[in-house]
């Protein structure tokens, strides 16, 4: 196996060819944040966190989906990294209804975890407070939009995982939101299998089991890298 | 070979949208009446005559020098067959034209290159007999049976060329990565996806001069390997999509396109793709996803879609203007080609002038040219004399030149030292009475329209800026609203995925930059915003 070298933060690490930046980095101990990424599902480098600095390319690559070279020389946490970080989570929260108080995933909330990593106290932007609906038609989970930050995490599991692809993006823009189906009722849409991967996998409170209340969500996003691996090592006798 | 007697009436969207084809109608009616047959007198619909804003355009080739009218109505049709019989220039026979006609050693013709343009509103764009005639795919037949791949290749390197559709990337070294992947399928792509506002050029084209693109892209697919193509077309354009179908049609049917064409091995089948109204599929990732049936959203890079484009197979993908440059730089060569214009950006460059400008139009001039000939001389400046405040280039990706610096050089460089960018061509120009702080929430609300939603920075950060602009444009804003408003824009251009969301806030930069005043004159307590200062460039 062949190996590259690189130096992110001043410390050399050496990464199997072929791996990510965010894998580098994580081998340096880094600590770069990440929201739509998720180990086990394509990256789409939708969220803008894992920005890093490497030296010589001019712009800020997404380290979800940049490939580790020799000899890189990688910044993770510059004063312009944290900075743009902490404004995208700004963003973020003006962007839907978030209120942690009475959310499924308070406590357990990748969001709110974010807000506190990069140090995100107060937004300096005005909150939209957008007008969006709540999916309860499912018999077992719900969609709240208004928790939805867009990651497609639960887009990427139902398609690439469990392969029922229930899930996709619809109008584009601040407009963006979630559809199942062909823009149905969740409950109505025969292609789900009920599953419930999309929820484990959702990083906020906008997919819920429906026994779930305030701050119970407990979501496993260990599953599709697990599944992943699984099916790639041809564990199933069924393959 | 004599000068056929012939009336040139234009029947592209703005003269039709004048009443060109009405115009046209009138013209044959009073041929007829003057007893005179198509033999005699041929009256054709050609591609754009360049001043779209005097439409509907007629050019009359006749057995004296050629002559130019504008703003014809259909009751001066008899006027115009006169005139277009006579030997000389009528002097003050036909008092009814005089007005109509227009000078052809005007700057705004005589400063002009055609290269790309060249067979616009030469040949009938709906027939592949007056293009063949005029010589398009001529350049197609020679290189197939005398030159090599490589050899076309090494030609467009030499041309210096790069790529119109705004970015600049050297045309030559792209067709060299396509080629140069390990063997398998490939395809060419024409970006045809013109969407920024005040950008007709790739229109113009596709309407007056199709089968010059055909051409264009024949040699490409055969300069990279290709056997498949795809021109990607807006929908907005109905008469382009309609004219380059029936092009495409007409050059199946003359072998032109299909397999083993002009009795070699080179096989090409190419294909239209209409889009569905978003702007964002004008970035080539995008493109691709659109044109293989899913969402148009764009994909991280690398890999470029020069290693893995459609289905994965490495993917030549060029815009309208720079395919249509091909023909011209391989009957002429590269290093004619190279002449023209600067040291960095060579060749030739199609703008699209409106706005506050006595001249609205299609102007093709050397790379380099100053912007103030191209404004000022070609165009004609500002209707009322008045003198020009700023100019757009590069629509919402660009920026505005003010007018202190109206002596800049026009190519890719020198507009990206400005904060603005060549983009596509469109080329608005404003006068003293525009605000620029309205002008940049007028991009900005076409950036908020037309995010795809993909990433965080252009989705969210568009709308905020938007609303930041709102509150200068309505005098509300505070010194607080100026900081977030330098600090949002750098965010999101340095953190946006695709090139849109980078250049989203380059309106907003390049105003702040250059007309930071009008922003602090509308602040609410403008004297506060001024003793805020701020990030000066």
């Amino acid at each position: 196996m062949s190996v590259v070298t690189l130096s992110v933060n001043g410390q050399d690490v050496a990464v199997p060819a072929g791996a990510s930046l965010l894998e580098a980095t994580r081998a340096a101990e880094a600590n770069v944040p990440t929201l739509c990424h998720l180990e086990g599902l394509t990256p789409v480098s939708a969220c803008r966190l894992c920005l890093v600095e490497v030296e010589g390319s001019g712009k800020l690559l997404p380290a979800c989906s940049t490939a580790a070279a020799e000899g890189m020389v990688v910044h993770t946490h510059t004063p312009q990294l944290r900075e743009v970080r902490r404004m995208t989570v700004e963003l973020i929260f003006a962007e839907g209804n978030h209120v942690c108080a009475v959310c499924v995933a308070n406590t357990h909330c990748e969001l709110q975890d974010m807000a506190v990593t990069v140090g995100m106290d107060h937004s300096r932007f005005p909150y939209q407070y957008p007008q969006r609906s709540v999916d309860a038609s499912h018999p077992q989970f719900t969609l709240d939009h208004n928790r939805c930050i867009l990651c497609t995490r639960c887009v990427r599991v139902c398609d690439e995982i469990e392969g029922a692809h229930v899930w996709d993006i619809g109008s584009r823009g601040g407009q963006c939101h979630i559809v199942a189906g062909l823009d149905e009722p969740w409950g109505q849409v025969q292609a789900c299998t009920s599953c419930g991967k999309c929820v484990d996998v959702c990083p906020t409170g906008a997919l819920f089991r429906n026994s779930d209340t305030t701050a119970e969500k407990q979501p496993n996003t260990t599953l599709p890298a697990l599944l992943r691996t699984a099916r790639e090592q041809r564990r199933w006798h069924n393959q | 070979m004599s000068v056929p007697q012939q009336l040139r009436c234009c029947d592209a969207s703005g003269c039709r949208s004048a009443g060109g084809q009405a115009l046209r109608t009138a013209l044959e009616g009073a041929r007829d009446a003057a007893g005179l047959d198509a033999e005699a007198l041929t009256i054709k619909p050609v591609g754009c005559l360049r001043l779209c804003g005097s439409g509907p355009l007629v050019a009359c080739d006749g057995p004296g020098p050629t002559q130019l009218f504008g703003g014809v109505a259909p009751e001066h049709a008899g006027a115009l067959i006169a005139a277009s019989l006579a030997t000389s220039h009528p002097s003050g026979c036909d008092d009814a034209l005089a007005a109509h006609r227009l000078d052809l050693e005007d700057p705004f013709f005589a400063l002009q290159q055609p290269v790309v343009l060249e067979g616009c509103g030469q040949a009938n764009p709906e027939s592949i007999d007056d293009a063949l005639a005029f010589g398009t795919y001529a350049q197609l037949h020679r290189i197939l049976q005398e030159l090599t791949p490589e050899q076309v290749r090494d030609e467009v390197r030499r041309s210096g060329l790069r790529g119109r559709g705004g970015a600049g990337y050297p045309t030559g070294l792209k067709w060299d990565t396509v080629a140069l992947q390990p063997s398998g399928p490939r395809y060419v792509v024409c970006n045809a996806d013109e969407g920024d506002p005040g950008a007709f050029m790739d229109r113009s084209v596709l309407e007056s001069d199709p089968h010059r693109l055909i051409e264009g892209m024949a040699i490409a697919a055969y300069a990279v390997g290709a056997e498949r193509g795809f021109v990607y077309v807006r929908a907005e354009y109905p008469l382009a999509i309609e004219r380059l179908r029936l092009a495409l049609q007409q050059a199946r049917s003359r072998h032109l396109l299909g397999n083993h064409i002009d009795g070699t091995s080179f096989n090409l089948r190419l294909e239209v793709r209409v889009g569905a109204g978003a702007y964002v599929c004008g970035e080539e990732t995008a493109l691709l996803l659109s044109i293989q049936g899913q969402r148009g959203m764009p994909q991280p890079r690398p890999p470029f879609p020069a290693q893995s484009g459609l289905w994965g197979a490495p993917t030549l993908i060029n815009n309208v203007e720079t395919f249509t440059a091909v023909p011209a730089i391989l009957r002429q060569g590269g290093d004619w080609y190279a002449a023209i214009g600067t040291e960095h950006s060579k060749g030739t460059k199609v703008f699209a002038l409106s706005g506050a400008v006595v001249n609205t139009g299609l102007v093709e001039v050397p790379m380099g040219t100053p912007l103030r000939t191209v404004v000022e001389v070609i165009g004609g400046g500002v209707p009322d004399g008045s003198p020009i405040k700023a100019v757009q280039t590069g629509g919402p990706s660009g920026g505005c030149i003010p007018a202190q610096r109206l002596d800049t050089p026009v190519d890719y460089e020198s507009l990206l030292e400005l904060g603005s960018m060549m983009g596509s061509g469109g080329m608005v120009v404003m006068g003293e009475s525009t605000s620029m702080p309205e002008v940049a929430r007028h991009f900005m609300g076409f950036s908020v329209n037309e995010s795809c939603g993909k990433c965080v920075p252009c989705r969210a950060g568009t709308v905020q800026l938007a609303q930041l602009l709102d509150r200068f444009v309505e005098r509300r804003a505070t010194p607080a609203d100026m900081e977030r408003l330098d600090a949002l824009c750098q965010m999101v251009k340095v953190t946006s995925l695709c090139g849109l969301g980078q250049s989203a806030p380059n309106p907003v930069l390049s105003t702040l930059r250059w007309f930071r005043h009008e922003y602090e004159a509308a602040c609410r307590e403008p004297a506060a915003c001024v003793a805020a200062g701020g990030v000066e460039r």
